[in-house]
């Protein structure tokens, strides 16, 4: 403290003090999210006996996100119907409206949309729920019953969210496509063979459909990493707990929206 | 666990309409249904010019899609483009001498081939080249063409 | 091995120069604490010494900076997580909060431990968990959830889940703090008895000097990261120490801090008087 001159560097090495005092701390949580993701991974075998735990989970993280899912799918499909035959029928393409709207949805909105909505909607309420068992010991008490936490309470709900995410994704694709065709189709007029065909002659079920869903696996391990992640290392006061819930919508919106770019230039790159 | 029923059920629910999903997207919305896999025979043909035809692009038989585009390269020896066209095994009774062209789906659409067949008793088989081709029509020359003869006529007159 | 142990008269816990931080805070500087078999020993010291810390060393929660935890021969700080938790099995605590899980009733959370740790059928698991919830006289709040629970009652709770496993040694964490007189004497006798009855070792970290005192055969009192004094309640209560006889009798005035340790008062005050002095400047 005392060899601290008032030089005009003090506020530069303040800075660099602080900066390097962050980049650490990054690094430190770096480290220990995917040392926590490890031991949740080698946890995951044990659940075959566990199956109980993995079913509830599957109801809290999956069930309950079902209705958002299928009424937000309904309503983006509709909104690309209006859309895709507000532009195409410029150029009398109308037909083509079925494959609009299905490459949109099984390529990118059903992945994505579907990821930040379990973003909000089940990752926070992990992270709230396990940061809350962290603030009132029920994890140290699991501790010091010989119970590791890791494996009972992180991994069954890590393993019913990577689960759970393909399947709502699937999901709001398919209810994005009949809500296609219900505004294309039924409202505005498109030929009802031509939109399917269109579509099937269009949509390739292993470039686009398991692509699709090989992005929504990754966002649901991505999504479900973080949210359990903060909720087991948030700081274990109500305000640690609230925070922790904001980071993990925040944090997962952009993990989302990040790799989505990296995961499509890698798939849909090279046409 | 309470409710432990309610909760099972529910669970099966969920995952029986996401995999009715996952097969929905797979048989109604792609080209699952329509083209069969990869249990097809494949054919070549060679092009002047393919401008626009990728990979994927559709084999149509009077109208009626038969195949896809499997592979597109070019011949360096005949500066020609080889395209191989997979076709479903359903059609295998198409004659040697049939015609491949390039067209286009309306006036700025994707690229298809269409075949056209011929007389010939022999059918066509695996590996076989499709003699009788003919590109794709470039709107450009087209258009480049149409003004040069009209300037033509100007001329003329 | 372990086994062997058990015949010959060693504590069932010593502790040797424990040194342990948290951050720049010193909580133990050098505590050597014995925790004979069979015995309730009670720690005891004002709040804040580090008396939930010093279970939690025990239990292998935290390590120690420095200094050994011995518990039945095993060193804590060395045990491989799967010895860590086979230790564990074999140690109840009592939560300071109670620490119950919020999510399931209380049936299951004194069910939880043996459906964990055991294959027991569900009749077996049933009679066992009202055979403990009796004890803590709570059978007939089986059905309700924790929320519903008051601070005692979720405690008693806790407790009988704590002795779900039949452990060979209980930590207590402030058991008697938010109970009724009535239900604190039945506490007190259920540790008692079930020292007695079933040659639990425990550990009673409490403030309720006189109470515990009546049922512990050791004391142990902490200060400011040292063990200031020790012995049977008769000793304690002939300690010439100043500390021992201030604690024990409860006087506000002493050698025992009664405040965090913190600067001079007045210059603090001092310090606020001149902000807000600067702040009428302006
Ligand atoms: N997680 C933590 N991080 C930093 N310091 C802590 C933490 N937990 C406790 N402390 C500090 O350690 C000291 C001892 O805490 P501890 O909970 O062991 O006290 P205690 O003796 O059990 O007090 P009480 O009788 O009030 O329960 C306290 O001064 C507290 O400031
Ligand atoms: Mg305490």
């Amino acid at each position: 403290m005392s060899e601290k001159k008032h030089s005009p560097l003090t506020p530069l090495l303040d800075w660099l003090q602080q900066l390097g005092r962050f980049c650490l701390g990054f690094f430190e949580r770096l480290g220990r999210g995917h040392l926590l993701l490890f031991h949740i991974v080698s946890g995951i075998p044990g659940l075959a006996f566990k199956w109980r735990l993995v079913v509830f989970q599957l109801y809290s993280v999956g069930v309950l996100s079902l209705l958002i899912i299928v009424v937000s799918g309904l309503f983006v499909g509709m909104v690309l119907g209006l859309q895709g035959y507000n532009t195409l029928v410029d150029f009398g393409a109308e037909e083509s409206l079925g494959t609009f709207v299905a490459l949109t949805l099984v390529r990118e909105l059903g992945p994505v949309v579907s990821a930040l909505l379990f973003a909000g909607r089940a990752g926070s309420s992990l992270t709230a729920e396990i940061g809350l068992m962290k603030a009132t010991e029920q994890l140290s008490g699991m501790e010091m019953m010989a119970v590791n936490p890791v494996k009972r309470i992180l991994a069954p709900r890590f393993l019913a969210g990577v689960l759970s995410l393909p399947l709502l994704a699937a999901i709001f694709s398919a209810i994005g496509v009949m809500g296609g065709y219900f505004v294309g189709v039924d409202l505005l007029g498109v030929d009802d063979g031509a939109y399917w065909s269109q579509m099937q002659a269009k949509v390739d079920l292993h470039d686009d459909i398991y692509n699709g869903v090989i992005k929504s696996i990754v966002f649901g391990i991505v999504v479900t990493w973080i949210a359990v992640f903060e909720g087991y290392d948030c700081t274990p006061t109500s305000e640690g707990v609230s925070r922790a819930t904001t980071r993990t919508v925040v944090h997962a919106s952009l993990a989302v929206l990040g790799l989505d770019f990296v995961l499509t230039a890698l798939m849909f790159g090279e046409g | 666990m309470f409710h432990s029923r309610t909760v099972e059920i529910w669970v099966g629910l969920f995952v029986a309409i996401g995999f009715a999903a996952l097969f929905m997207l797979a048989m109604q919305v792609s080209n699952l249904s329509t083209v069969t896999g990869d249990d097809g025979y494949e054919v070549t043909a060679r092009f002047e010019n393919i401008s626009g035809l990728k990979v994927r692009s559709a084999v149509t038989m009077a109208g009626v899609k038969i195949g896809k585009v499997s592979d597109i390269n070019f011949d360096p020896q005949t500066f020609e483009a080889v395209v191989s066209l997979r076709i479903d095994s359903r059609y295998n009774e198409i004659p040697t001498d049939t015609s491949a062209s390039i067209f286009t789906a309306g006036l700025l659409g994707e690229k298809y081939i269409g075949l056209e067949a011929g007389g010939e008793e022999e059918l066509l088989l695996a590996g076989d080249e499709l003699e009788l081709t003919q590109s794709s029509l470039i709107l450009e020359q087209l258009i480049g063409q149409f003004l040069f003869s009209k300037a033509a006529d100007g001329d003329d007159e | 091995m372990t086994y062997m142990s058990n015949v010959n008269d060693k504590p069932l816990i010593e502790i040797r120069d424990l040194h342990f931080k948290r951050g720049e805070q010193v909580i133990f500087d050098g505590v050597d604490i014995d925790i004979p078999r069979g015995k309730i020993t009670a720690i005891m010291g004002p709040s804040g010494t580090g008396k939930t810390t010093l279970l939690r060393l025990i239990g292998g929660q935290l390590r120690p900076d420095a200094g050994t935890i011995l518990v039945d021969g095993q060193e804590v700080a060395a045990l491989s997580t799967r010895e860590l938790y086979q230790l564990r099995k074999r140690m109840g605590m009592l939560f300071q909060s109670g620490a119950l899980l919020t999510d399931i009733n209380v049936y299951e959370n004194v069910a939880f431990p043996l459906r964990e740790h055991t294959e027991l059928s569900e009749s077996m698991i049933r009679s066992l968990v009202l055979v403990k919830l009796e004890a803590v006289g709570l059978r007939g709040a089986r059905h309700l959830m924790p929320s519903e629970l008051s601070g005692g009652m979720a405690r008693r709770v806790a407790l009988a889940r704590a002795i779900a496993l039949d452990p060979m040694m209980i930590l207590y964490d402030e058991p008697f703090t938010g109970q009724d007189p009535i239900s604190m004497g039945v506490l007190l006798e259920l540790i008692h008895t079930l020292n007695n009855a079933l040659g639990l070792t425990s550990i009673v970290v409490s403030h309720d000097v006189k109470e515990t005192i009546t049922i512990s055969d050791h004391i142990y009192l902490l200060s400011n990261g040292k063990v200031i004094a020790h012995g049977s309640p008769d000793e304690l209560e002939k300690s010439p120490s100043d500390w021992a006889q201030q604690f024990l009798q409860g006087l506000a005035d002493g050698p025992v801090p009664f405040h965090y340790a913190a600067n001079d008062y007045a210059e603090d005050l001092l310090v606020t008087m001149g902000k807000h002095m600067k702040g009428g400047a302006v």
